[in-house]
C-alpha cells in the first residue's frame, strides 16, 4: 500500500483537559473514578470482616468508630457513585445482551429500565429484611 | 436586502512550507439547502482552488467526506449550514488522525486493521455456486445486518478518546466488522478472529466511553459490537481452559 | 525519472468491476502479481452508491431465454445478443458467488435469496440487499479482495496516462495524491475500470469521481469508444442535487404523478393503471420511455414548477411504512436528510437526471479492447450488452460477469506474454511527467476558471444532449465544446503544492471530460434516427435500414471521426418495441 510520507504528516496532540470537551466524555471519566470510590469502599469492608473475627468489643469498637460524620460523608458519596455505576453497568448488559420478546429486540431503555426496577425490588427487600431483624 | 452569508473558519495544513495548521476564514453566500460539502465546492471554485478536501457520492453513502463540525464528526455532506446559520462553522479535519493535508486525514492505518480482523467469510470447505446459495433466514441476518452497515467513515475513530491516546487500538469500526463476521451463519472462522480481537490493542482496550455509537451516521452501534465481543471472548477464553481439546468456538 | 514497479495485471479502478477481477485473476493463478490503482480508496467506488438490486435468473418461473430477451428488447435491438446471452447464463452464478463470500443479499423467510421486479424485466429477478445493493456488493468485494496476498493495492493514485510499446499495453503513469510525483507501473496486462462519466451532465446520480477518465485515457491510446450516444436518464432523482430514488421504490409499488396527482404514464401507452405493479407496465416500464414520458407532461405544462426546474411526484404512501422500513429504508433516509421529505406521508419530487452510459471502451466479450494487452470491463466498457438503453439492475450483473471474465482473460494473457523491455516504458514515462509538469503543476498566469469551463460544458450538454436532441442543438453543442477545448489552454491553477492536490486532479478529469463530451456530441450527431435512450426529434423513427449499428468513435487531431461497426443478432430479430 502507498502512503504518506510520514515526516510530513501533522499529528494532533490530545489536549490533557480532552475530558471536559464534551459531556459524554466527563460522564465516562466520573465513571472510571466511581471504581476508585466502589475500591476504597471494597477494602474498608474487608477490614471490617477482619474485625468481626477479632471478638465482638474489636467490632463494635470500629463500628461505632465509623458512625463518625466523616466516615458518613464518605459512605454517602461512595453510595452515590455506587449507583452511578451500578446504573451504567445495567445500561452497558441491556447493550451486551440483546433482549429479544417474539423475535423483536426490546428497547434498550426499556431492559436498562426493567434490569433497574428489579434492582431496586431486590434492595427494598435486603432492606426490609434487615429492618425486621 | 444584501444576500445573505456564512462564514466558515477552515483549517488549513500546507506541507512541507507549513508545518502546524493554520485557521483561514471564507464568507460566501448562505443557502439553506446547502450541506456543509456545497459550501466547501463552493470555496474551491469559486473563492480558493488549492482547499483540499475529500468527498464523491454526496449522498452519505461512500464515507469519504467527514470532519470535525464545530468540534463534532460529522459527514459533511449530511449536515446542512441551516442548521448553524448565522452562526460560524468551524470546519476542521477528523480528530485523532495524523493529517496530511487541509482537511484530509491519514486513514493508511485503519485499513491495516481492517485486515487483521479478516472481514471476509472463512469456510472449512467451500460449497460450489452450482449448488446454489447458503441458506440464511431474515432472523439469522439480522444477527449481523446491522454491523455490515458501516461505511468506514472513521467518525467513530475520531470521537474514540481511547484512540486518541493509544492510537494502536483497533478501534470501533474495525472491531464491530469483525463481529459482524463472527456473527455470520455462513463463517466459520471467528477461531481465527480471537487472537487478534483479544489482543492487548483488541477489545479489551475499549473502556466503553460509548460516543463512538453516538456519532456512526449509520447506526451501526459499534459499542455494542465491542462488549459483546468482549463476553464473547471471554466465553472463548473459558471454554478453551476446561476443554483445552475442543477446537470449536 | 518516474520511480517504477512491476505487476503481472494493472488494473485502473477498484470498483465493482475492478476488484471483481482483481479476484478473478488472482484465483486463476497465484503466481501472477496484480495492482490494482484507484484514485479513490476501493469502498469509496461509485458502485458504493447503487441502490436497487443486480438481475440474475434465480427462480423457476424464469428463463435465461426470458431475460436475454428483456435484456435485448429493453436495449432497443442494439446489443450483442451472443454478450447478451453471456451475461444470463453467468449471472446466477457469479450472484452466487458473491453471496458466498458474504454478500448479505435479502431473503425469504426460507433461507433463499429474495428477487424483486425491476422497470422493463418481465418477471421477479433482481436480487437485492435492502436497497443498498452496491454498497454491500462493493464493501462484499473489497473485505474479501483483502484475503488475497498477490493483490496488491495503490489507494489515491491518479492513472494520467496508458503506456503503450510496440502496439500494446505495457503500464500506466499516475499521480501519487501523497507525494505529487509521477510514478510508473509496468505490466503485461492492463485492465481498465474506470466507471462512468455522468459528470459531464448538470444534473446527475453520479457521484464526483465519475469523469470517464479510463474511457478518455483509452480513446487517447486510439482505442474506439462505442455507442457514446446513449446516455441514460433515469426517471426518478432528486431536482437539485440528481441523488438518486431507485427504481426499486416502483418495484415495491410506487407511482409516479404529475402536479394534478394523475398517473400521467397510462397516457403514453403504458397503461393501464393498477394498483399493484404489473410487470413492464406503467412505472415499471424502461427508463428511456419514461423520462421521456416526464418531458412530454412538462411540455403539457403538468409537472411542478421547483427552484431547480422541472419535477414530478412520486408517490409511496400506499405502500406503508412496514414496506418502505425493510425495503426502502434508505430512499427514506436520503428523502428524510435531504428534501426533509418523510416519504410514508408524503410524495418525493422527482426529475430525469443523467445516470449511465451505455456506451463506453469497444471490448469484445472477454473484455479484450483492440488494442493488444488492454481491457475493459464495467460501466467504462461496452461490451455491448446494454445497447440503446440498460434495464435497471443489468449494470451491477454486468460488472460482475464482465469484470470477472476481463480478470480471467487478462491473467491468461499475461501468463503466456513475456515481459518486455522496460528503457521504452521508462521514456514515455519521462515524456508524461514533463507533459504534466509543463501543462499543469508549474502552469503560471492562467486566466479561466476550471468551474467555468466545467460548467458551461455541463449546460451545453443538457441542451444539446439531453433527454430530446436535433441536429441544431447539436451543432451548438459541437462548437461550444470547441470552443471550451479552446479555452481549456487558458485555465487557472492556484494550488502550486505538490501534497493531495486536488486541483490538479480536478482539472485532469475536466480535461477528459472534454474529450468525452465531443465524443458523445458527435455521435449524438451522426446518428440520424431515435433509438432506445437516444432521441433526435428531427428523425423520430428507428431506421434498422441504417443505423442498425454501433457507433464508433475515434480521436484524430481534427476531432471525432465516426465509423460503424455491426450489431451481432442470432436468435431475436428486431422488431417494434412496444410496452
Ligand atoms: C446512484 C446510482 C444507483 C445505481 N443503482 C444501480 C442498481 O440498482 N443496479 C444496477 O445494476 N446498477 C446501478 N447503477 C449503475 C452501477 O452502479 C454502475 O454502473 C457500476 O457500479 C459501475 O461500477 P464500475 O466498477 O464500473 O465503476 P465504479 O464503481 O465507478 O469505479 C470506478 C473506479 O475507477 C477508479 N478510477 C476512475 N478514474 C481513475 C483514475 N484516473 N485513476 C485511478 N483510478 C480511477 C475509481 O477510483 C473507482 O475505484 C447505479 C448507479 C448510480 C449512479
Ligand atoms: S462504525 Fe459508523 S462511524 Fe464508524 S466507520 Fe463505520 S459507519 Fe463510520
Ligand atoms: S461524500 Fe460520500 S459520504 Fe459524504
Amino acid at each position: 500500500m502507498i502512503r504518506p510520507d510520514k515526516s510530513l504528516l501533522y499529528y494532533p496532540r490530545m489536549p490533557a483537559t480532552w475530558w471536559l470537551r464534551k459531556w459524554s466524555y466527563f460522564l465516562f471519566i466520573v465513571r472510571e473514578f466511581s471504581s476508585l470510590f466502589i475500591a476504597a469502599y471494597l477494602v474498608l469492608f474487608l477490614v471490617q470482616l477482619y474485625q468481626l473475627g477479632n471478638g465482638a468489643a474489636a467490632y463494635s469498637t470500629f463500628t461505632n468508630s465509623l458512625k463518625s460524620p466523616g466516615w458518613i460523608v464518605f459512605h454517602a458519596v461512595v453510595l452515590v457513585f455506587a449507583v452511578y455505576h451500578s446504573v451504567t453497568w445495567f445500561y452497558t448488559t441491556s447493550i451486551v445482551i440483546p433482549l429479544r420478546i417474539g423475535g423483536k429486540e426490546i428497547p434498550r431503555a426499556a431492559f436498562t429500565a426493567i434490569n433497574i426496577a428489579a434492582w431496586i425490588a431486590v434492595s427494598a427487600v435486603v432492606f426490609g429484611l434487615y429492618l425486621l431483624q | 436586502m444584501p444576500e445573505p452569508t456564512i462564514t466558515l473558519n477552515v483549517s488549513r495544513y500546507r506541507p512541507p512550507d507549513e508545518r502546524v495548521p493554520t485557521s483561514q476564514v471564507y464568507t460566501i453566500p448562505y443557502r439553506p439547502d446547502w450541506v456543509v460539502l456545497d459550501a466547501l465546492n463552493y470555496i474551491k471554485d469559486q473563492v480558493d482552488g488549492s482547499l483540499s478536501f475529500r468527498w464523491s457520492c454526496r449522498m452519505g453513502v461512500c464515507g469519504s467526506c467527514g470532519m470535525m463540525i464545530n468540534g463534532e464528526a460529522k459527514l459533511t455532506c449530511s449536515v446542512f449550514l441551516r442548521d448553524y446559520h448565522p452562526r460560524e462553522i468551524l470546519v476542521e479535519p477528523l480528530e485523532n488522525f495524523p493529517v496530511i493535508k487541509d482537511l484530509v486525514i491519514d486513514m493508511s492505518d485503519f485499513l491495516d486493521k481492517l485486515k487483521i480482523v479478516k472481514p471476509w467469510i472463512i469456510r472449512e470447505t467451500e460449497k460450489p455456486t452450482s449448488e446454489g446459495e447458503y441458506l440464511q433466514t431474515p432472523e439469522e441476518m439480522d444477527a449481523y445486518m446491522g454491523f455490515s452497515a458501516c461505511i468506514n467513515c472513521l467518525l467513530c475513530y475520531a470521537a474514540c478518546p481511547i484512540f486518541g491516546v493509544e492510537t494502536d487500538f483497533i478501534g470501533p469500526a474495525a472491531l464491530a466488522l469483525g463481529y459482524r463476521y463472527n456473527q455470520d451463519s455462513r463463517d466459520e472462522g471467528s477461531n481465527m478472529r480471537w487472537n487478534v480481537i483479544n489482543d492487548h490493542h483488541g477489545t479489551w482496550q475499549c473502556t466503553f466511553v460509548g460516543e463512538c455509537s453516538v456519532v456512526c451516521p449509520k447506526d451501526v452501534d459499534p459499542a455494542a459490537a465491542i462488549q459483546r465481543l468482549k463476553v464473547d471472548t471471554a466465553k472463548h477464553w473459558i471454554r478453551s481452559v476446561l476443554l483445552p481439546w475442543g477446537k470449536r468456538a | 525519472m518516474p520511480t517504477s514497479v512491476t505487476h503481472d495485471i494493472l488494473i485502473i479502478g477498484g470498483g465493482g468491476a475492478g476488484l471483481r477481477a482483481a479476484i478473478a485473476a488472482a484465483e486463476h493463478s497465484a503466481k501472477l502479481s496484480i495492482g490494482i490503482v484507484s484514485k479513490v480508496y476501493p469502498m469509496r467506488s461509485h458502485t458504493v452508491s447503487a441502490e436497487g438490486g443486480a438481475a440474475g435468473v434465480m427462480r423457476d418461473n424464469d428463463s435465461l431465454d426470458q431475460h436475454a430477451k428483456d435484456t435485448i428488447f429493453g436495449a432497443d435491438f442494439l446489443a450483442d445478443q451472443d454478450a447478451v446471452e453471456i451475461l444470463v447464463n453467468e449471472a446466477p452464478g457469479e450472484l452466487i458467488q458473491i453471496e458466498h463470500w458474504g454478500c448479505p443479499w435479502s431473503r425469504d423467510p426460507d433461507g433463499r435469496i429474495s428477487v424483486r421486479s425491476f422497470g422493463g424485466m418481465s418477471v421477479d429477478r433482481t436480487v437485492y440487499a435492502a436497497d443498498k445493493t452496491g454498497f454491500h456488493m462493493l464493501h462484499t468485494l473489497f473485505q474479501t479482495s483483502l484475503k488475497y496476498e498477490s493483490i496488491h493495492r495503490y489507494d489515491e493514485c491518479f492513472v494520467t496516462s496508458i503506456l503503450a510499446d510496440d502496439g500494446k499495453a505495457r503500464g500506466v503513469t499516475f499521480i501519487n495524491m501523497y507525494s505529487g510525483q509521477v510514478q510508473l507501473i509496468t505490466a503485461k496486462a492492463v485492465i481498465i475500470c474506470t466507471g462512468g462519466c455522468g459528470r459531464i451532465f448538470p444534473f446527475t446520480t453520479n457521484a464526483s469521481i465519475k469523469s470517464g477518465d479510463g474511457m478518455a485515457l483509452a480513446y487517447r491510446s486510439g482505442v474506439p469508444l462505442k455507442d457514446m450516444e446513449f446516455v441514460q436518464y433515469h426517471p426518478t432523482g432528486m431536482p437539485g442535487t440528481g441523488i438518486l430514488i431507485t427504481e426499486a421504490s416502483r418495484g415495491e409499488g410506487g407511482w409516479l404523478v404529475n402536479k394534478d396527482g394523475y398517473r400521467y404514464l397510462q397516457d403514453y401507452g403504458l397503461g393501464p393503471p393498477t394498483d399493484t405493479p404489473v410487470h413492464r407496465k406503467m412505472e415499471l416500464g424502461p427508463r428511456d420511455i419514461l423520462s421521456r414520458c416526464h418531458m412530454q407532461e412538462f411540455q403539457k405544462g403538468r409537472t411542478f414548477e421547483g427552484p431547480y426546474g422541472h419535477y414530478v411526484h412520486l408517490d409511496l404512501r400506499h405502500i406503508g411504512e412496514a414496506v418502505i422500513d425493510s425495503k426502502l429504508p434508505f430512499v427514506r433516509e436520503l428523502s428524510r436528510n435531504y428534501l426533509g421529505i418523510d416519504p410514508v406521508y408524503e410524495p418525493i419530487p422527482v426529475r430525469p437526471v443523467v445516470h449511465y452510459m451505455m456506451g463506453g471502451i469497444h471490448t469484445d466479450a472477454d473484455g479484450k479492447t483492440p488494442m493488444d494487452g488492454l481491457f475493459a470491463a464495467g460501466e467504462t466498457a461496452c461490451v455491448s450488452v446494454n445497447g440503446a438503453n440498460r434495464l435497471g439492475s443489468n449494470s451491477l450483473t454486468e460488472l460482475l460477469v464482465f469484470g470477472a471474465r476481463a480478470g480471467r482473460a487478462a491473467a491468461q494473457y499475461a501468463e503466456q506474454e513475456p515481459a518486455g523491455p522496460s528503457q521504452p516504458l521508462d521514456a514515455l514515462a519521462g515524456d508524461e511527467q514533463r507533459r504534466l509538469e509543463q501543462q499543469y503543476f508549474r502552469k503560471e498566469g492562467g486566466k479561466v476558471r476550471i468551474s467555468e469551463i466545467r460548467d458551461a460544458m455541463q449546460h451545453a450538454m443538457e441542451e444539446g444532449v439531453g433527454v430530446y436532441r436535433n441536429e441544431e442543438d447539436l451543432l451548438k453543442t459541437c462548437q461550444t465544446l470547441r470552443d471550451l477545448r479552446h479555452r481549456f489552454s487558458d485555465i487557472r491553477i492556484e494550488d502550486k503544492t505538490d501534497i493531495f492536490n486536488t486541483e490538479r486532479t480536478t482539472v485532469l478529469e475536466l480535461d477528459y471530460m472534454l474529450d468525452l463530451a465531443e465524443a458523445i456530441a458527435n455521435s449524438a450527431l451522426q446518428r440520424k434516427e431515435s433509438r432506445g435512450s437516444h432521441t433526435r426529434t428531427d428523425y423520430p423513427d428507428r431506421d434498422d435500414e441504417n443505423f442498425l449499428k454501433h457507433t464508433m468513435v475515434l480521436r484524430t487531431p481534427e476531432g471525432p471521426k465516426i465509423e460503424y461497426a455491426p450489431v451481432t443478432i442470432t436468435r431475436w430479430q428486431p422488431e417494434e418495441r412496444k410496452y
